[in-house]
């Protein structure tokens, strides 16, 4: 469906900002024939394969090659010592061996790769190779990992404990006349995207390798790749493949280094495709968090203080867990205003497989933990829960603990009031239990929950985030079109869709076409962090405006009668005016004046031939946090949902129906509200699946449920009908005004579904994902 | 790896007799999972889709004879009026392509303790038509299984039918997921009423190394229940039941659930089933 948005006096722009545009990959998708990263293929390619380790914690005693390198069909079979660059890699901390060498860390841990012309070749080699392990006790409990004395070291190098953010505000010691306290555990998440981790490499003639990939962050596999080949960068050339999902999963190198290994030795292109199970144990997941909290509140209900503990378990390798920690601690104590603030957020290394971003980042641990101590407050002063919480609720002008100025909109009591005020749900379509026939109304109890929370929007602690964009306008058969080229990931999220949607707005050119992604134009930054939108839109839209000041001073030293005096005015806000701007506009392939009388065709002025700017665009900048105090302006933007969820609970088998969830999310700007709308459903459901089944089990450091069979998702028998309010309260730092929206959806519909069950059940439910038999308590 | 697809019944038994190392393969909902995670290499494929008689079902006398290869969905569309509690059990199958390629026969082959199809064959005291090139042999239910993915289908033997009498009396079938839809039962409960002869069948699913009966229970039904006066169900005839099929399992904890839960579910489903069952029956 595509509307059309008004912009300015004189014209019309179909499918620009505000509009939602159909998006390019919507109906390949659906019908199956869209092309994702494991679709790749190249003539005379090899396949790629894994020997993992079964081991959480081992020490390699022994390896036999041979019997994989007779296997005929075999091309090669690699180890870490063919790794000829550096042979460890990493996010925040290069700690993760490309291939192991001496010791495995983690179940599953990559030890040797091997190429082979089927990939069934390719199976039997990894399968004969012959290895053998000193197996060692495995670091499983985060608790005992602290303790840097008892505990054994999972990298003999340094101490288990891999971040440690602390944050004080306030005085330490306030005390308070109600006090709750509570102990919660988060268990371990997997973004479960549909699309294994796969892609193609081509060694190149200049001695380079050419990978085709489905990742989130092209550059930083880039320069991850080109440090462990030993090449320089130039020579390893990134181009994106159809991603079929990513939530956070493919911010790590999973089959990058191994996949262009085996090309370059070989001298043939090599897939790699994970299978089902391998995913489970190809990218990081969400880390498992043990928190304890303590709120102290006046009679009213405000909150004195918070005190909390928050402990994340980071697996083998660091991956990007202290840019979790330094999340959960910030934003631990949720949309809040707290003067007294004592918070200690600790990563730690384990035996356990490695954790790193998910969809949330730190901040969904944390939510479910302050806002099942929210609730918990709200019972002990007897108040309504959304009563207690818009009575702590941030607003513009508070601080966070971290001493944080919240500046722009933070309708964090509007967004609940707004929930709460929707009329109660109806009846629902099915009972607990959905077709299996479980009850026909015994035991079922109704029960509604609410929960908000806060995320923070880009990259955080002074990190240099920036996006770049090349935007080129020209004629095409003499009409005008604009080429854009970025490396950012189309993940599913639908960017290509808005960078087409800002150059519209912004050019008025209806013919836009996205350049496939790739390395030969700079650095996009990571679709993660609910930043793309924010970044790379920002920087298409700062080369559209560089571009459209090229072509205004063309009309200068026009012909008379075309001639227009090109001068600088300021358009009103409400229309998208900026400072110094030009009152001109472009609009249906044309340039109006202020009278609304057109001036000129674009395709004329580009007679003089394409117009191409190069844009790299920076948010403004954050700053580190204080190591002792937590206190600093961190992040860039907060962004704020609020969820209201209706269960029909069977309380005698513990099953759940999910009857309705109400959410409200201020998104500053929706772009393409079609999208956003998306971005909010399935963000929601993402945190459903937390509240009632998705948990990758781990027992003794081994994954026990590495498959869709045991991995549980929400069906559409599980997720509800969704009301939707979606407020745009314009952020004065972003493009639009936007604000991002991938996140927030996530964070806060996992404690509103807890908290309705708890309502129906009265059971404490201090752990997601609730199952049955916390419910039924037996 | 081989791929064999017989056209007729004699040629698919000739291979089996021939082939040790054959699998049979019909829907492949559980067959292909297995090749895909790499935990079987059959030499050889044996496809039994080409043969039509494995599709069929008709009654042959007093009872049913209901064809290995029928398809979940048929079971619900076209048997759901002879064999209620089956075509209950048949519709919490998986998804709905699942239920289009997935048949009675290969739930019973796979011997799955999970198998959403045992629990009312079970209940409805059917038994299993095996064939081999020896000749062919009927086989109750509750003998077929002998552990967890183990029967008694001898190396030589394919599944031919089931053959069932069609309901004579209520039937019910609960299962218990952690998800709405698409989810393998943590554990799942059959009952059949016998009003005629009075007795009662039952099955019990995911609760023990293979599908069972809860006898204890039946027996104990078959007696309290008033089927003379049709009376209303005593509260404690059905808790009592309930906590007498709770007791014939002997479940474990795994990742979809906890032998304590299983058990406490098993009697929670048992009391309900055999109150809906006994108000059904009694109009």
């Amino acid at each position: 469906m595509t509307t059309t948005v008004h912009v300015g006096l004189a014209a019309t722009v179909t499918g620009g900002v505000g509009a939602s545009p159909l998006r390019p990959d919507g109906r390949l998708k659906v019908t199956g024939e869209f092309a994702f990263s494991s679709d790749l293929w190249a003539d005379d390619m090899l396949w790629g394969a894994t020997l993992r380790s079964p081991h959480p914690r081992a020490r390699i005693t022994g390896l036999d090659l041979g019997p994989a390198l007779r296997i005929p069909g075999v091309y090669a079979v690699l180890t870490h010592e063919d790794v000829p660059g550096r042979r460890l890699y990493g996010l925040e901390h290069v700690d993760q061996p490309v291939l192991a060498a001496d010791e495995v860390r983690y179940q599953g841990e990559p030890i040797v790769v091997v190429a082979a012309d089927h990939p069934e070749t390719a199976r039997r080699a990894v399968q004969a190779i012959g290895i053998t392990y000193e197996v060692l006790d495995p670091v499983t409990d985060p608790e005992a990992a602290l303790d840097d004395a008892g505990a054994p070291r999972v990298h003999a190098d340094r101490p288990n404990l891999l971040r440690h953010v602390p944050i004080r505000r306030g005085d330490p010691h306030a005390t308070a006349a109600v006090v709750v306290t509570g102990e919660y555990e988060v268990g371990m998440q997997d973004q479960a995207f549909l699309g294994p981790e796969s892609g193609l490499a081509v060694p190149a003639e200049d001695g380079g390798v050419d990978l085709y990939i489905a990742t989130q962050w092209l550059h930083v596999d880039q320069q991850q790749v080109a440090a462990c080949l030993g090449l320089p960068a130039d020579k390893v050339r990134l181009t994106l493949a159809g991603v079929g999902g990513a939530f956070g999963a493919r911010e790590d190198l999973s089959m990058q280094v191994h996949a262009c290994l085996l090309a370059l030795h070989t001298g043939r292109p090599v897939k790699m495709v994970y299978g089902r199970e391998e995913s489970f144990f190809g990218h990081v997941h969400r880390h498992p968090a043990r928190l304890r909290y303590e709120h102290g509140a006046d009679a009213d209900g405000r909150l004195v203080y918070v005190k909390a503990r928050i402990l994340l378990d980071g697996g083998a390798y660091a991956s990007s867990s202290g840019a979790v920690v330094a999340n959960a601690a910030t934003l631990g104590i949720g949309p809040y205003d707290v003067p007294n603030v004592v918070m200690d957020a600790y990563g730690l290394y384990t035996n356990n497989p490695p954790c790193g971003a998910m969809r949330g980042f730190g901040a969904v641990q944390a939510c479910f933990a302050y806002e099942s101590q929210m609730d918990k407050l709200a019972a002990a002063l007897g108040l309504d829960p959304v009563e207690v919480r818009v009575r702590n609720a941030l607003h513009t002008g508070d601080r966070m603990p971290t001493g944080q100025l919240v500046e722009g909109p933070a309708p964090v009591a509007e967004l609940l009031r707004l929930v709460q005020a929707k009329p109660p749900a109806g009846q629902a379509d099915f009972p607990p239990g959905g077709t299996a026939n479980t009850t026909r109304g015994e035991g079922v109890v109704r029960g509604v929950g609410y929960g908000i929370g806060i995320k923070n929007v880009c990259f955080s602690e002074g990190f240099d985030d920036y996006a770049t964009a090349r935007v080129r306008l020209e004629l095409i058969a003499g009409r005008p079109a604009v080429l854009v080229h970025t490396a950012a990931a189309e993940v599913g999220q639908g960017l290509v869709t808005v960078q087409a949607q800002i150059v519209r707005t912004e050019l008025g050119v209806d013919q836009v076409t996205i350049a496939p992604a790739d390395t030969a134009v700079g650095s996009a930054g990571s679709s993660s962090a609910s930043r793309q939108t924010y970044m790379t839109g920002g920087a298409v839209r700062a080369a559209c405006q560089a571009i459209r000041d090229r072509l205004l001073t063309r009309l200068e030293g026009r012909a008379p009668s075309h001639r227009h005096t090109y001068r600088k005015g300021t358009l009103p806000s409400s229309e998208g005016g900026r400072a110094g701007e030009t009152a001109l506009r472009l609009a249906d392939g044309q340039v109006f004046g202020e009278d609304g009388t057109v001036v000129a065709d674009i395709a004329e002025l580009l007679a003089d031939g394409a117009i191409e700017e190069t844009v790299q665009w920076r948010h403004r900048p954050t700053f580190p946090l204080d190591p002792e105090t937590g206190q600093g302006d961190a992040h860039v933007q907060y962004a704020f949902a609020a969820h209201r969820a209706t269960v029909d609970v069977d309380t005698e088998l513990g099953l759940v129906k999910v009857v309705e969830i109400v959410t409200a999310q201020d998104v500053g700007k929706a772009v393409n509200p079609a999208a956003v709308t998306g971005q909010i459903q399935g963000g929601t459901a993402q945190g459903l699946g937390l509240a009632l089944m998705e948990e990758i089990q781990v027992v003794d450091g081994k994954v026990r449920n590495p498959s869709f069979t045991d991995y549980l998702l929400p069906t559409i028998m599980d997720m509800p009908p969704m009301t939707v309010d979606v407020l745009e309260l314009a952020d004065p730092h972003s493009p639009y005004g936007l604000r991002g929206v991938g996140e927030p959806p996530t964070i806060s519909s996992t404690p509103a579904v807890v908290a309705a069950i708890r309502a129906a059940t009265g059971a404490a439910l201090t752990r997601v994902p609730v199952r049955p038999e916390h419910i039924v308590g037996v | 790896m081989d791929f064999m697809t017989p056209p007729t019944w004699a040629d698919a038994l000739a291979i089996r007799a021939e082939r040790p190392d054959a699998v049979p393969i019909a829907g492949g909902t559980d067959v292909m999972v297995e090749l895909n995670f790499d935990r079987r290499r059959p030499g050889v494929l044996l496809d039994l889709t080409r043969i039509g008689d494995l599709t069929t079902w008709a009654m042959d006398g007093e009872l049913l004879r209901v064809g290995a290869g029928v398809s979940y969905t048929r079971i619900i569309e076209e048997l759901g009026d002879r064999l209620p509690g089956l075509a209950m059990a048949a519709r919490t199958v998986g998804s709905p392509q699942i239920r289009n390629r997935g048949t009675l026969g290969g739930n019973l082959g796979s011997a799955s303790p999970a198998g959403d199809g045992h629990p009312p064959l079970l209940a409805s005291g059917a038994q299993v038509e095996l064939a081999s090139v020896r000749g062919t042999r009927l086989v109750p239910v509750a003998e077929f299984f002998t552990g967890p993915k183990r029967s008694v289908l001898a190396p030589d033997e394919l599944i031919a039918a089931v053959w069932v009498r069609p309901a004579d009396g209520p039937e019910q079938f609960s299962k218990i997921g952690t998800r709405n839809a698409m989810v393998i039962a943590v554990s799942s409960f059959s009952l059949a009423l016998h009003p005629g002869r009075r007795e009662v069948g039952t099955g019990i699913g995911s609760a023990a190394p293979t599908p069972r009966r809860a006898t204890e229970a039946e027996l104990f039904a078959a007696g309290q229940l008033p089927w003379d006066t049709l009376a209303a169900l005593e509260p404690g005839v059905a808790r009592r039941f309930g906590e007498l099929v709770a007791a014939a399992a002997s479940p474990i904890d795994d990742v979809r659930g906890t032998a304590a839960y299983r058990r406490h579910a098993l009697a929670v489903l048992a009391q309900r089933t055999l109150t809906w069952a006994w108000r059904d029956l009694c109009g």
